[in-house]
């Protein structure tokens, strides 16, 4: 055991975690896709899945071995290459911002110093998924999809960088750990109550959750950029989708509620419980709100939300130089 | 990191030498991206993350957007690749090929004959740093590019409207048209 140094040490727990954190996403995400039936069932006063297992708590293996067992079949009129690479570029892309995310004082991955913006950039890379994803299927259905997709991305993240300049401006870092100990007395929420709001909708619509699922509507596109996907193809979009819920809840946890701060329970209690919070909403958001016709979500974001972060991030940066310390 | 430097490096070029040899234009543009992510990776490793981060934000996920969108519009087929592969028959490109091959050995020469200048020394540059410079020194330059990204937008807009407009009132006509 000689080699067991304590450098040695610190690697494997460095990597244990990681491993940890990567398969708590990973499976957080599958076991939303029932959680959502579930809940969505008792907000809409029907059962949901209820019949695998107790309280049809089997459902998402179910599922797996279902969605394992189909034929994973490529359209002959497909760009192979694209179209296997795009699934990947889609999960992979959410899994890696998870590197920045700091769940307790003694758990994370990383601690970049760049942190926030690494976490711009994978969001950036994300928009290939679909792009490609919707172009390689060779469909019309697929690419109308993806157009919408990418341009309601590209336009919703253009004002989620700015929402989040305030957080940034007022911490004066863009690493995580210093924006969650800063608001140690009080969260970001209330001093930065528009970063907030306007962070949530962009949150919502890059990960074309459903008040903004016009790249997927089915009534019009049949499901957009996955219709031709099959098997654990379409599973990697499926769940991506998830993992992309839990990294916005986890960041919006990080930015403006506290992080891991609360009284009396332990830190990594009171992030999960945030982040369950926000995960709720999402699936209520869901639940009860129709969707908008897409020229106004595109005109709704570029009208209203980028000047509100520019007017919050001017505010926000006079109040930093005006008020001392 | 000197290691992470020469090997992103060579991701670098190897993928830009796909982006020209490519013939599927969709591909090319993949090849693009890898390229812009190999320089960032590059920025990386010299110690300015803050550079090269803005590097995938800016070049490798909004611009590269663009370029993807153009080339899905545009539904190239089999034709433009057959295109594509007329024209990078040897003869077309082996004249400029040796040209910059004799300009490379020339600046390679150069690199080599003085002292071999700074070695990667891993120091990090922070984004405060970056911040300090361009809002010090580099003020103006800062406020010149803000001045011509306004233009932009401003003509952008501008064209934008033009065309928007004769889109409204041709709709409208085509609406009466159908309702009558």
């Amino acid at each position: 055991m000689e080699w067991l140094t304590p450098q040695w040490q610190a690697n494997l727990l460095a990597m244990g975690q990681a491993l940890v954190i990567l398969l708590g996403a990973v499976l957080l995400g599958a076991v939303l896709t029932v959680i959502e039936r579930r809940l969505l069932g008792l907000w809409q006063d029907r059962y949901g899945p209820n019949r695998v297992g107790p309280f049809g708590s089997l459902q998402l293996v179910a599922d797996m071995i279902k969605i394992f067992f189909k034929e994973d079949w490529i359209p002959p009129f497909a760009d192979r290459t694209l179209f296997v690479l795009s699934p990947a570029i889609a999960m992979a892309s959410l899994l890696l911002s998870f590197i920045i995310i700091p769940i307790t004082p003694g758990w994370g991955i990383a601690d970049l110093h760049i942190g926030l913006l690494f976490f711009f950039a994978m969001a950036g890379i994300n928009v290939y998924a679909v792009l490609f994803g919707g172009w390689a299927s060779g469909n019309k259905y697929a690419l109308i999809g993806a157009m919408r997709a990418s341009a309601q991305t590209l336009s919703y993240e253009v004002f989620m960088g700015l929402a989040l300049m305030g957080v940034v401006a007022i911490t004066g870092s863009f690493n995580m750990r210093e924006i969650v100990n800063a608001q140690a007395d009080l969260w970001f929420i209330v001093p930065q109550f528009f970063g907030f709001c306007t962070f949530l909708i962009a949150g919502i619509a890059v990960t074309h959750r459903h008040p903004f699922d016009q790249p997927e509507a089915e009534q019009e596109l049949a499901d957009g950029y996955h219709v031709e996907y099959s098997s654990m193809k379409f599973g990697m979009f499926f769940i991506g989708e998830y993992v992309g819920m839990v990294l916005v809840s986890a960041l919006i946890v990080t930015l403006f509620f506290g992080g891991w701060h609360g009284p009396w329970l332990p830190p990594v209690v009171w992030f999960a419980l945030k982040t369950g919070f926000f995960l709720i909403f999402f699936i209520l958001l869901r639940g009860s709100l129709p969707r908008p016709r897409y020229d106004r979500v595109m005109s709704f974001g570029w009208k209203v939300c980028l000047p509100l972060t520019l007017v919050n991030l001017l505010v926000t940066g006079a109040v930093v130089l005006l008020v001392p310390g | 990191m000197e290691i992470a430097f020469y090997i992103s490096g060579l991701v670098a070029v190897l993928a830009t030498l796909g982006v020209i040899t490519g013939t599927s234009p969709a591909h090319a543009v993949l090849y693009l991206i890898i390229s812009l992510i190999a320089v960032a990776m590059v920025f990386f490793a010299l110690g300015a993350p803050f550079a090269g981060v803005l590097e995938i934000i800016v070049y490798a996920g909004a611009i590269m957007v663009l370029f993807v969108f153009v080339v899905m519009m545009l539904n190239l087929g089999r034709d433009a690749q057959a295109q594509e592969r007329q024209w990078l028959r040897p003869v077309t490109w082996i004249g400029p090929s040796v040209l910059a091959t004799v300009l490379l050995g020339l600046l390679l020469a150069g690199l080599m004959g003085d002292e071999p200048g700074r070695v990667i020394a891993g120091e990090l540059l922070t984004a405060k740093a970056v911040a300090l410079i361009l809002f010090g020194p580099w003020l103006m330059v800062v406020e010149l590019a803000a001045m011509l990204l306004l233009a932009a937008l401003v003509t952008a807009s501008h064209v934008g409207k033009v065309t928007s407009a004769k889109a409204q009132t041709g709709s409208k006509i085509s609406e009466n048209g159908g309702r009558s």
